[in-house]
């Protein structure tokens, strides 16, 4: 094993987000109950999510410049995994949504499927998922790492509009939406409790270095397999 | 002039009432599974979870280096 001192941090980052994050007092608060102690699984996941993008992107603007395959590699993997944190951010959404939105807000499904939150998230993984389908379609190595370079740039552009602004513009259920009392569509820095805070904070460190742990075992692994191809 | 008198006290009692029910209007936490520590049990099972997949991630880690070795 490459010995890093951030795998050890990930483990004990993670580790006090479960004992801390089950244990610690949260906001007694109507509608969300116990359910708020998700803030530190769910919304960690987007937080992940968006830095290991940055990272890809990065990558993806390296690749362009020096045309170097390693960065290509680099930029797929970590589009990869931000991919599978963003999905599993949308899946734990699903199941708060059902219970705070659907079942004690009495919403319909209807009203929820409107969302421009939910919609945007799905625009924004959707436009990921068409990245990799992108990278698939190519026979040639060259050919496939610009074009998905460039494609990869769009992406994260897209994230801009599709997660950041326009459910900051409508009413949404979501917290922080206009229609409900902060000004943030995720989360509002200024709203968060102080309690929740020091468990948050470490919570988005130590999945994010998770994220990035798995990440770079897909790269090297994939490092391996091309080996031969780079060296040439 | 009885009868605003009244009214008036009827309603500030209605009120206080009111607002008082407002402020002891109780949010439902877990706060059963607190006092009698089986929370502890959930957090053990996240822990033993967790612990599982790391060593999983270094037993992985492990493996690729050992190939990196071998293709020097």
């Amino acid at each position: 094993m490459r010995k890093s001192w951030w795998k050890i941090l990930s483990f004990f980052l993670l580790a006090y987000t479960f004992i801390g994050g089950f244990l610690l007092n949260v906001p007694r608060l109507p509608i969300l109950n116990e359910s708020i102690r998700n803030l530190y699984f769910h919304v960690s996941m987007w937080f992940s999510m968006m830095i290991l993008f940055i990272v890809s992107l990065v990558y993806s603007i390296k690749y362009l410049r020096t045309f170097n395959h390693r960065n290509d590699i680099f930029a797929s993997k970590f589009a990869a995994i931000g991919t599978l944190l963003g999905i599993l951010g949308y899946a734990t959404g699903t199941i708060w949504a059902n219970y705070t939105w659907i079942t004690d807000q009495h919403q319909s499904l209807g009203s929820v499927l409107k969302e421009p939150k939910l919609i945007g998230a799905a625009i924004a993984l959707l436009i990921y998922g068409a990245y990799f389908v992108l990278r698939g379609s190519f026979t040639d190595i060259d050919k496939r790492a610009r074009v998905s370079a460039v494609y990869n740039i769009f992406a994260f552009v897209m994230l801009f509009p599709s997660i950041w602004i326009i459910p900051r513009l409508v009413g949404s259920l979501h917290p922080g939406a206009p229609g409900s009392d902060s000004g943030n569509p995720a989360l509002n820095a200024n709203d968060i409790d102080s309690s929740m805070r020091i468990v948050f904070y470490p919570a988005v460190i130590g999945w994010t270095l998770l994220g990035v742990w798995i990440a770079t075992i897909k790269i090297r692994l994939q490092l391996l397999k091309d080996k031969n191809l780079i060296n040439a | 002039m009885p009868n605003f008198f009244l009214r008036s006290v009827c309603t500030i009692i209605f009120l206080i009432t009111s607002l008082c029910s407002f402020a002891q209007q109780k949010v439902e936490m877990a706060d059963t599974m607190r006092s009698n520590g089986k929370i502890y049990v959930v957090v053990a099972v996240s822990i033993t979870i967790l612990t599982g997949l790391f060593i999983y991630l270094i037993f992985l880690d492990k493996k690729i280096s050992r190939f990196e070795k071998n293709k020097e």
